[in-house]
């Protein structure tokens, strides 16, 4: 390695990129591990955090305010759905729960499209966060040095809700057994409600902290569909850890091979989903769970 | 498990193409019925969506072009430059009639109706959707693009078909090189004339020996803008010290940024295009990259000053049109007028591009007396001098591109807008005769007639 700097610089940034990957699955991934749907709205929803967030804070000029009304309003925004269509959906076979989530998220993108237009949109980072900082051996984005900050105690807060709460025991438990769950008593389709719920708005959350560091595009959620999945495959179907495990493999990935040739970033991404699929067929954190 | 996120990944990746896909099925399956036509003359058989596409009271002409995606923001300004010269043609305005003065209403006596597909600038779902267009609607004419992957896609689609096409948005030299065909035809400017035009202007601002970074989209379009600038600039010494490919529609450029911040470059070459424009400018802003380097967008993209919100001060880009054009030419003064009335702002040069695409074809047309293709591409190949928002300009038999001037433009400081349209000042006009390349440059051979 000739340029010890520019690796590191990678190094860094693959943290960063890693983080918002991992942000965004654990989302995807807590509702598919528990209601065994697998929502190919994620990315709108993603991408709805943004531009409610955007409108809140052309209102009030407020980064907090934007970030608090983006999540708030995706949060509903997904509850909303599993209470109006999903729920009827979680008998039906995997097809149909594709094609409805597809089908939602096609009708997000338009309405954004038929109130926002096309033009990209920008929200400015919170002044404090604006410039740029040098680390030493590279500069870096103040912002994106932030966003790790806030991304890991977004995914901190998560892991508490899931892991030392009686509602993350029955959400864990669900995902091992929501048979058994239901016949303790326990009323376990208000629980799906709330977990898709929880799911909707750390992809919203996402959306809103990421604004700043992109430019919003009612499109936007596509592109990072594609590698959220990426992440859950690698990362193990189901799997909070393993979301934020295959996170930051594929946020490296994509840094270290770009530092090489950027023409195989994607490529490699997609070669490394394969290698794991290969060997851990449930992937690296994944449990044999549901299939 | 497995096999569940294997549909995922299809459905995710190809969203649109199945959609379309289905209906081009049903497309097709219509299509035995549409072919079997009653005997003409000898001289002009049945030949593409001929006769039988302007056989009725009207003519019908297909787009494909982007509503989402990274180039959706462009393909809406081509939309409507298409929109208003059938409005044009079909109402024989005066502006339409300075192109093809023997056009009444309609063309040829016929109302031009116009079907729009959504390509998201993808080859695949562009050449779906036109093909379906050939067998249900008898196009007469094809367009769209706004990727030159797309151009040169439906290029092959319209010799294969016989159906005419005109490029709409199209930067790669093959489009007209390479890649060129007897039934398509370019008007707009391209990377090989953007460069040629551009780097003179850029050796003489930023001298020699300068070192330069590159930003490319991973396609026909960024290949061949990225090599013609290298090859303009070589003379005067210009080295490249790093070139960062990326895919269409990449969601984050900091891992390319790095590179490019890292490189010690002098200047930054960006050659992508639509929202990739927008997304790599910003964040190459926010990684300090344009504190460093002077950035260069050698083919300008469409909105782009206004989506970056200033970051396009003091950067030069070459261009097929700019409004300010109207105080030197009186026919871009008619068109900014039509269009700033239909629409509420000045035309860019998506809709430029389309408005005269279509107006020259018409003057075709009008001229042949005939949608017979082999007719109207004979028209064409007489190379006569036509007009064009920018003067007078010609289409080459040799390779169907047209020969006309670009403009390079210089980003204006916000201070210096006189209003909120007003972001460049037009640095010169190059005439297209001393800057297009030898018709057989790329490589071109353009194929039958029949």
């Amino acid at each position: 390695m000739s340029n010890w700097p520019l690796f590191v610089s990678q190094l860094f940034n693959g943290l960063v990129l890693g983080a918002l990957l991992a942000l965004i699955s654990s989302g995807l991934t807590i509702i598919y591990g528990t209601l065994g749907v697998l929502n190919l709205a994620h990315g709108a929803m993603f991408m709805l955090g943004g531009y409610a967030g955007y409108v809140a804070y052309t209102y009030t000029e407020s980064f907090i305010v934007a970030v608090i009304a983006g999540s708030l309003f995706v949060m509903v925004a997904g509850v909303a759905m599993e209470r109006i269509i999903i729920r009827r959906f979680y008998g039906r076979p995997d097809e149909d729960q594709l094609l409805v989530t597809f089908g939602l998220g096609i009708c997000f993108v338009e309405v954004v499209r038929l109130f926002f237009g096309s033009l990209s949109l920008t929200v400015p980072p919170p002044t404090i966060f604006s410039g740029i900082t040098s680390l030493g051996f590279m500069f870096y984005p103040t912002y994106r040095l932030a966003l790790l900050g806030i991304i890991a105690a977004a995914l901190l807060v998560l892991f508490l809700v899931l892991y030392r709460t009686r509602l993350g025991l029955i959400v864990r438990a669900g995902i091992e057994d929501s048979v058994m769950v239901s016949s303790l008593g326990i009323d376990v389709y208000r629980v799906f409600m709330v977990v898709f719920g929880i799911g909707a708005m750390a992809a919203g959350f996402a959306g809103i902290v990421n604004a700043p560091v992109v430019s919003l595009t009612p499109d936007m959620g596509e592109a990072i569909l594609v590698q959220t999945f990426v992440v859950v495959v690698i990362g193990g179907v189901g799997s909070f850890p393993g979301a934020i495990i295959g996170g930051l493999i594929a946020g490296e990935i994509i840094s270290i091979t770009s530092m090489i040739n950027p023409g195989y970033a994607y490529i490699m991404l997609f070669a490394a989903m394969t290698l794991v699929l290969l060997l851990r067929p449930h992937g690296l954190l994944g449990a044999q769970g549901r299939g | 498990m497995k096999k569940i996120f294997e549909q995922e990944f299809n459905a995710a990746v190809s969203r649109r193409s199945l959609l379309q896909g289905s209906a081009g099925l049903i497309g097709g399956l219509m299509l035995p019925g549409g072919l079997i036509m009653p005997a003409f003359a000898d001289d002009k058989p049945a030949i593409g969506t001929w006769p039988a596409g302007s056989a009725g009271s009207s003519v019908t002409i297909g787009a494909a072009v982007p509503r989402t995606g990274t180039y959706a923001v462009q393909g809406e300004d081509e939309l409507k430059g298409w929109e208003l010269a059938v409005e044009h043609i079909n109402s024989g305005h005066e502006l339409m009639k300075k192109f093809a003065p023997k056009l009444k209403k309609g063309l040829l006596g016929k109302e031009v109706k116009l079907v729009v597909a959504d390509s998201g600038a993808k080859p695949n779902e562009a050449v779906q959707a036109e093909q379906r267009f050939i067998s249900e609607n008898k196009v007469v004419l094809m367009t769209g693009s706004t990727s030159s992957a797309v151009a040169v896609a439906l290029n092959k689609l319209a010799q294969r078909e016989h159906v005419l096409y005109v490029a709409g948005i199209s930067g790669s030299n093959d489009t007209t090189g390479k890649d060129c065909v007897r039934y398509g035809f370019r008007q707009g400017f391209y990377g090989q004339t953007a460069a040629a035009a551009i780097a003179p202007v850029l050796i003489k601002q930023f001298g020699k020996n300068k070192k330069v970074a590159y930003m490319t989209p991973d396609y026909t379009y960024g290949h061949t803008v990225t090599k013609s600038m290298q090859d303009m600039t070589k003379d005067a010494g210009w080295t490249t010290v790093t070139n960062q490919v990326s895919p269409l529609g990449a969601p984050d450029y900091s891992s390319y940024l790095l590179n490019v911040a890292n490189s010690g470059a002098d200047i930054l070459i960006n050659v992508n295009w639509g929202h990739d424009a927008v997304l790599s400018i910003q964040q190459a802003k926010q990684f300090g990259v344009l504190d460093k380097m002077k950035l260069v967008v050698p083919y300008q993209v469409p909105f782009l000053a206004r989506e970056t919100g200033g970051l396009m001060t003091g950067v030069y880009a070459a261009t097929d049109y700019w409004w300010t054009v109207e105080d030197k030419y009186p026919l871009a003064k008619m068109f900014n007028e039509s269009f700033k009335k239909k629409y509420g702002y000045n035309p860019e040069w998506g809709a430029e591009n389309s408005y005269v695409s279509f107006a020259q074809w018409a003057h075709m047309v009008e001229e042949a007396g005939t949608f017979y293709p082999p007719d109207v591409i004979k028209t064409y190949e007489k190379g006569e001098t036509i007009p064009s928002l920018l003067g007078d300009v010609h289409y080459r038999p040799e390779d169907h591109q047209c020969v006309r001037p670009v403009i390079i433009v210089k980003g204006k400081a916000k201070k210096d807008m006189k209003n909120d349209e007003d972001w460049y000042d037009i640095v010169e006009i190059v005439p297209g005769e001393g800057i297009i390349q030898k018709p057989d440059a790329f490589g071109c051979k353009l194929g039958d007639y029949t």
